[in-house]
């Protein structure tokens, strides 16, 4: 919170410098922030590509595993005894043992047989089932801010610049990408705010975009730049700030510096995971950063981790078998990463399914036992107390929530 | 324009060549005049396509080889039996890949240019919102570079003619069906449906997409009178509709479901389907009265205001009706209608007319390396537009980009607007106008005294052209 105020800060006292009326300056006008609808926090992460919950979450217990994945049983970390972890998310044994991760597997959403990225991605941000198809356009994280009146946009927000669907919709979602910095000199920035002064959709959206741009700067110890041949300086490292700020660093930190305040819900996206070659060096990388923006989280919301749970899903699992350049193929189910303080972790939930020939899906994938949106649901139920109907109905459509399977302490 | 009249505030509601390029066409540019009246403007749209002759995108039949040497190469690459076979596949597919992609960046380009070198603005941009309105995005590598090629051939050539031509057009185009699911929609009932019960093979059936969307989005609108049962009857009515790279766009009865539909009470085709009960169809939607009202709304909002005058619409469609559908004649209403040229309230531009207008008004040179060059083109347009918010040909749904300003001055695409037009315009011109001049030229004689005032007082040029066109009075249109 503290760049918030440095910015407004400087906004102002640029103003006071070339002598504006003080009274015709609308950032004096108190800003006052509702209180957040919830105490706890949610951060949704979208995995592109199709994760392969078979590699992530190993069933090396399972007779069959070694057959349909030679190889991957060398190093293996023990989470159950069934189950072992990938070797990529070693950093992440020890909030394992603490019981701050926990993983859901043999899911999928209910996305059938096409295994397109482009329809699997929009049926699982969508949160629809195969019924509702083509008839919902927003996403199902906008449908439920929708129906919590106290929401502001600050309540929601989508980090990154990749477009999501599962925000998009009418309710209000704060959005905001670090990379999107602005690089202004304060005689441009007084200017600035000169132009837009009486143009209330731009002078707001202004002012929230400098605000928001000190935060990457302060991140890497950057000073804001004070006349235009450090501006221009700094614009021709703008390029770098965009890769700088794609990392999941950036986002993950961007994102708990705003649930650290009144922010009660972030969602982002990581790709990578669509390994259908040469799966044990593109993995890793893809892994690498998921494993990244978690440590980053739980480095940066401190106390507040313990309120936080963190949920990472993906369009559909792989292939239970290698393919021919030792990668896999699309496939059905596959697993759910779980994470923070406000989740009983340290389990692998699942009902499974088994891998010999006759238990895969098409004799295949691993076979789906139950819908990924059914523990998404039991998590907002659980969380921010909304009410099964709701979730059932308008935020996950034709959605059957079955038995609770306990995910939040 | 905004005048005294004794101790009253009046708005002008008139024609202002100035303000008719900056709402209507590509904005002003310190070379090209802008039309001097009304019927101009509308006499340029009913002349000859000059831009599109000048920079050309091709149509379909002129790469219809290199799509299918494409298609060749990916298909030997993804079905290669040895190792050796799969290497030379994928070096030969990356080829192929690479070439495709960059023609369709450089019909990005010839985009552009048509806005920042044409005489005729009006038509960019009535070309950009009947894109908008039949949104059609590609699904795989070939497809999306489809884009502007569907644009040239099934959009562009009707945009002043009648919305029948259009709608006939875009419902038979390749990238519809394609994008629509159409291609893969079969009548249940089909002699192909039968067949592959017969012979136990993979299940296929109708699709609704398509059917759906040419109710909710292309013609009557989604507070039209129609109901689920009128989607499922026109999905049947339209099952035939085929699409093959190979032998185009056919009518395949084998895939059609036998026997009559009711739509809208009208009962459509027999016991033999045609391709003619089709074009009666699309025919009565395009002249439903409701149809009429809701493009008619959707033209005021897109070019005039967010909120528009009642009174506008009502006379726009029933010039649509009474012409069936003549789309020139409903333009030369809004045109002539007084709440045109009301600028009190204004629309925000979108990033690709924004971008464009920046163009414009700098006079940047057709022979320009950021507009002819692909890699220049991707860095200099196109990724920052996606950061404004807008991947050009990539909307998010086949309801296209929204309309309303709020969804495009969020704090996150006003930051990318700022920061190029602080970075870019350097970039483009070594000297750049000085900001007094340039103001002038950007936003003609309506520069509010702001922003004047900005463009003196800035510590550089980069920086004072910077701000004038990050100024809400070039953001507007």
């Amino acid at each position: 919170m503290t760049t918030r105020k440095q910015s407004r800060r400087s906004f102002l006292s640029n103003g006071l410098a070339l002598g504006c009326s003080l009274a015709a300056s609308p950032l004096l006008t108190p800003v006052t922030f509702a209180s957040a609808p919830w105490e706890n926090r949610l951060v949704v992460i979208i995995l592109r590509g199709g994760m392969d919950g078979l590699d992530v979450v190993r069933p090396y217990g399972a007779r069959e595993f070694a057959a349909l994945r030679t190889g991957s049983g060398k190093d293996v970390l023990d989470l159950d005894g069934y189950f072992a972890l990938h070797p990529s998310l070693a950093r992440l044994m020890p909030l394992w043992q603490a019981g701050d991760l926990g993983f859901v597997h043999a899911v999928s959403t209910p996305y059938r047989d096409k295994r397109s990225h482009f329809d699997g991605q929009d049926i699982l941000q969508a949160g629809i089932g195969l019924s509702a198809e083509g008839r919902v356009r927003d996403g199902w994280l906008n449908r439920l801010l929708q129906n919590v009146p106290e929401a502001e946009a600050e309540t929601a927000y989508a980090i990154g610049r990749a477009d999501m669907l599962l925000t998009r919709g009418k309710a209000r979602i704060s959005e905001w990408s670090p990379d999107a910095g602005l690089t202004l000199t304060p005689q441009a920035e007084l200017l600035l705010e000169q132009i837009m002064h009486d143009d209330p959709l731009f002078r707001d959206a202004a002012m929230e975009a400098i605000m928001l741009s000190g935060f990457e700067a302060e991140m890497a110890g950057e000073a804001q730049p004070t006349d235009s041949a450090e501006m221009m300086d700094a614009m021709k490292g703008t390029m770098r700030g965009v890769r700088k700020g794609n990392r999941p660093e950036s986002i993950a930190g961007f994102a708990a510096d705003r649930l650290r305040g009144d922010t009660r819900i972030a969602a982002f996206s990581l790709s990578g995971f669509d390994t259908h070659t040469n799966q044990t060096k593109t993995l890793p990388k893809a892994l690498d950063q998921l494993q990244t923006a978690i440590l980053t989280l739980k480095q940066g919301l401190g106390p507040v981790w313990d309120k936080t749970a963190v949920v990472a899903m993906t369009e559909f699992g792989r292939t239970a078998r290698l393919n021919g350049s030792a990668g896999t193929d699309h496939g059905t189910a596959g697993a759910m990463l779980l994470a923070g303080g406000a989740i009983r972790g340290g389990r692998v939930v699942t009902d499974w399914p088994g891998l010999s020939e006759a238990d895969l899906y098409m004799r295949r994938d691993l076979l789906p036992t139950r819908d990924l949106r059914a523990h998404t649901g039991w998590m907002l139920r659980q969380l921010f107390g909304l009410d099964s109907h709701l979730l059932e109905t308008t935020v996950f459509p034709d959605l059957d929530m079955g038995s609770n399977p306990g995910l939040i302490l | 324009m905004l005048y005294w009249q004794g101790e009253r505030c009046v708005v002008s509601m008139m024609f202002d060549p100035e303000r008719a390029e900056i709402r209507f066409g590509c904005g002003l540019s310190p070379r090209l005049a802008p039309a001097g009246s009304t019927s101009e403007m509308l006499a340029r749209l009913k002349g000859p396509d000059e831009a599109a002759r000048r920079f050309e995108i091709p149509r379909l039949p002129s790469i219809r080889k290199q799509a299918l040497k494409f298609a060749d190469a990916r298909d030997a690459y993804f079905h290669a039996e040895t190792k050796a076979d799969r290497q030379a596949g994928k070096k030969r597919y990356k080829v192929h890949t690479r070439a495709m992609r960059q023609a369709s960046i450089g019909w990005f380009g010839q985009t552009l240019l048509r806005r920042v070198h044409g005489e005729d603005g009006m038509r960019e941009r009535l070309t950009a919102f009947w894109a908008d309105h039949f949104t059609a995005v590609g699904r795989d590598e070939i497809t999306r570079m489809a884009h502007p090629i569907y644009i040239e051939e099934a959009i562009r050539p009707y945009v002043s003619g009648r919305f029948i031509d259009m709608l006939r057009e875009v419902t038979t185009h390749p990238l519809m069906l394609v994008y629509l699911d159409q291609n893969s929609s079969i009548g249940p009932n089909s002699s192909a449906a039968r067949n592959r019960k017969k012979n136990k093979k993979k299940k296929s059936g109708l699709n609704e997409n398509l059917a759906r969307e040419l109710l909710e989005l292309h013609t009557l609108g989604v507070k039209g009178p129609y109901t689920q049962q009128d989607v499922r009857q026109l999905a049947e009515l339209l099952t035939g509709l085929h699409f093959s790279i190979r032998d185009g766009v056919t009518f395949k009865p084998n895939l059609a479901e036998p026997g009559a539909e009711t739509i809208l009470g009208t009962i459509y085709g027999g016991d033999t389907p045609k391709m003619s009960d089709i074009n009666a169809l699309l025919f009565d939607l395009a002249v439903h009265p409701v149809t009429a009202a809701h493009l008619s709304r959707k033209l005021a909002v897109h070019f005039i205001s967010d909120t528009p005058d009642p009174a506008l619409i009502e006379a726009m469609t029933k010039r649509y009706l009474e012409t069936a559908s003549d789309l020139h004649a409903v333009y030369e209403v809004m045109l002539n209608h007084p709440s045109a040229w009301d600028f009190s309230n204004r629309n925000v531009k979108q990033p690709l007319d924004f971008v464009s207008s920046t163009l414009r008004a700098l006079d940047i040179a057709p022979d320009h390396p950021a507009l002819t060059k692909p890699s220049r083109l991707l860095g200099t347009f196109f990724g920052p537009m996606t950061l404004m918010g807008q991947a050009w040909g990539q909307a998010p749904g086949p309801d296209g980009w929204p309309e309303a300003d709020e969804q495009w001055i969020t704090p996150q695409r006003l930051a990318a607007r700022l920061q190029w037009a602080m970075s870019v315009p350097y970039k483009l011109r070594r000297v750049l106008p000085h900001p007094r001049e340039f103001v002038e030229v950007a936003l003609g004689r309506d520069a509010p005294e702001a922003v004047r005032f900005a463009a003196g007082a800035a510590e550089s040029r980069t920086e004072g052209v910077g701000l004038i066109l990050a100024s809400p009075a070039f953001q507007r249109m």
